[in-house]
């Protein structure tokens, strides 16, 4: 627990030895904040929520989740340190643990950083701040998904980039599961237990039922068991890649 | 301390450690010496838990590093190939990170790695970051985490690469300070470093261990084991060399010109001393010699003879083709 501890306090604070942290920060907040008041039509809409404001989540995590995940193991490899850290005396686990932790801390930190539209809507109008407590939570559990999905694919390669484009590539993938399109594209002749797979594997569609308000049982478990599934992998990928 | 049995590692088709054993004891420095991809980093990161060998065991002070992994890291202190340590941190971030790991806290903490820093000589960098540091810096900060939790068993992959004279002397020096209570293992292909540092050699090609014994042992093997040099003054060295050939306890002579300074090598038959008679000998027929020294032998020459044949059949195939 305390190497757990450890590991999250180096990787975190690794974060903001750099400019990427306040780089990565700048960058929610400011496309955060284009895509809720001038796509997402905030003001026009004339309600006091932050319905806008999540919307857009799952499409900037698309993009920015994966650049703060690529680095997880990737770095490590590159730089050799990866001999280093896992010769000490830890268990994987830990060392997995700590750096997702780390990396959903960090989510975490940008998504407070996000309270003035919170103070925003509060200001404008009457709203619903479970509502919004359920966003920001829902927020949180998708960007720890895709954190957990981007450090396994970290741990087998020790380019970023190519952790950066797999990474968003299965997140897209997970993401238009549920929509529309990918099930009007199956609708035809896939089986109907299919289809429902398929949309219960949708990153979007328990994203926004939480959003909605309601926190229901199988989102959280949904959410979890991603985390939970994706750093089992990671772990076992690291032990098996771990030579090359 | 520390034991190992049989180890091997295979990549796929490529069998890189091939049933290496050896166990090393309290006090001893153990040389790991071989050529470039002989397997002395693939035997150091088994035996460190990074890679789990295909099969064998590496013991660690009683503790197996694949059933008991945390009991036997932590009785461990190793310098990986190339020294990684992570850029963004200053070299004081660093050793407090390892320092916590390695579950030494506040005051104890604070004062082993002062101490640490003390010994290596890196007190004066230990608030630059240490993609800052130049290579020699960088090698010692690597040192220093290896050191901090005063490990019973410590494995350095060349300890002093990257470091100048001087840094590498002094480097010895530590390490012949650490070895009565530790046992030492390093890597290295600076034979010169062997014979500084080491009570022990182990020569390893192939993923084999192919020699093993006290650096002088290993130095017996060379034929320049008891071999005498000559310096000649003047005269003729073929006419002196064809006389000395004639004599008994004499394997080979050689004609050597250094400098200008000419000169023989007598090697000796089976390593025996002969530079008695050969003393003798050239007082008696009144030969200019200004200089006369006896070889102990020589590892490079052994480490030559050792691991050449194994090297090869790479080169045949190479013509071949």
């Amino acid at each position: 627990m305390t190497r757990t501890f450890t590991i999250f306090r180096r990787e975190l604070r690794g974060y903001f030895a750099t400019p990427l942290a306040y780089l990565f920060i700048v960058i929610f907040l400011v496309l955060a904040g284009v895509l809720t008041f001038f796509v997402g039509n905030f003001f026009d809409r004339g309600q006091a929520d932050l319905q806008p404001f999540f919307t857009f989540h799952p499409w900037l995590y698309l993009v920015l989740i994966p650049a703060l995940s690529m680095r997880l193991w990737a770095e490590e490899r590159k730089s050799g340190t990866i001999e280093l850290f896992l010769t000490l005396p830890i268990r994987l686990s830990e060392a997995v643990i700590g750096k997702f932790l780390a990396a959903w801390c960090f989510a975490g930190i940008a998504l407070v950083l996000t309270f003035p539209f919170w103070v925003t809507v509060n200001v404008l109008g009457d709203s619903d701040n479970g509502v919004i407590l359920a966003g920001y939570l829902a927020s949180w559990l998708m960007a720890g998904a895709v954190l957990a999905i981007g450090a396994a694919v970290s741990a087998v390669t020790k380019n970023q980039v190519i952790a950066f484009v797999v990474t968003a590539a299965l997140v897209f993938v997970l993401a238009v599961a549920g929509t529309p399109v990918v099930l009007g594209l199956l609708q035809p002749w896939a089986p109907s237990g299919v289809i429902r797979a398929v949309a219960g594997i949708s990153l979007f569609a328990h994203f926004a039922a939480i959003t909605r308000g309601v926190v229901a049982v199988r989102d959280l478990v949904y959410f979890l068991s991603i985390i939970v599934a994706f750093l089992a992998a990671n772990a076992v990928l690291i032990d098996l890649k771990k030579a090359d | 301390m520390l034991e190992i049995n049989h180890l091997v590692k295979k990549f796929g088709p490529l069998t890189a450690v091939d049933g290496v054993s050896f166990a090393v004891a309290e006090g001893e420095v153990l040389g790991f010496l071989g050529p470039n991809g002989a397997g002395k980093s693939t035997t150091m990161k088994m035996i460190t838990g990074f890679l789990a060998p295909t099969s064998g065991t590496a013991v660690i002070c009683g503790h197996d590093i694949e059933t008991e992994p945390l009991a036997a890291k932590r009785r461990i202190g190793y310098l990986p190939e190339g020294a990684p340590a992570y850029p963004d941190m200053t070299t004081a971030e660093f050793l407090d990170f390892v320092a916590h790991i390695r579950g030494l806290r506040g005051v104890e903490a604070r004062r082993r790695i002062g101490y640490i820093a003390d010994l290596i000589h890196i007190a004066d960098v230990m608030h630059q970051p240490i993609e800052t540091l130049s290579k020699g810096y960088r090698r010692r900060v690597g040192v220093a985490q290896a050191l901090l939790h005063d490990p019973s068993v410590l494995i350095l992959d060349e300890p002093t690469d990257g470091l100048d004279p001087n840094q590498k002397y002094e480097m010895r020096g530590i390490i012949r300070e650490l070895s009565p209570h530790k046992a030492i293992v390093i890597s290295t292909h600076l034979l010169e470093e062997v014979e500084a540092v080491c009570n022990r050699a182990i020569i390893i090609a192939g993923g084999r261990v192919l020699a093993d014994g006290t650096p002088a042992d290993l130095a017996a093997r060379s034929r320049y084991h008891n071999a005498v040099r000559l310096d000649l003054a003047s005269g003729d060295a073929a006419t002196i060399a064809a006389e000395l050939r004639e004599r008994p306890g004499v394997a080979a002579v050689e004609i050597t010109a250094d400098e200008g300074q000419a000169g023989l090598c007598v090697f000796a038959q089976d390593g025996q001393p002969i530079s008695d008679a050969i003393v003798r000998f050239a007082r008696e027929r009144g030969w200019p010699v200004t200089g006369l020294y006896v070889e102990r032998g020589r590892l490079d020459d052994v480490f030559r003879t050792i691991t050449a044949p194994l090297e090869l059949p790479r080169s045949a195939l190479l013509n071949a083709a």
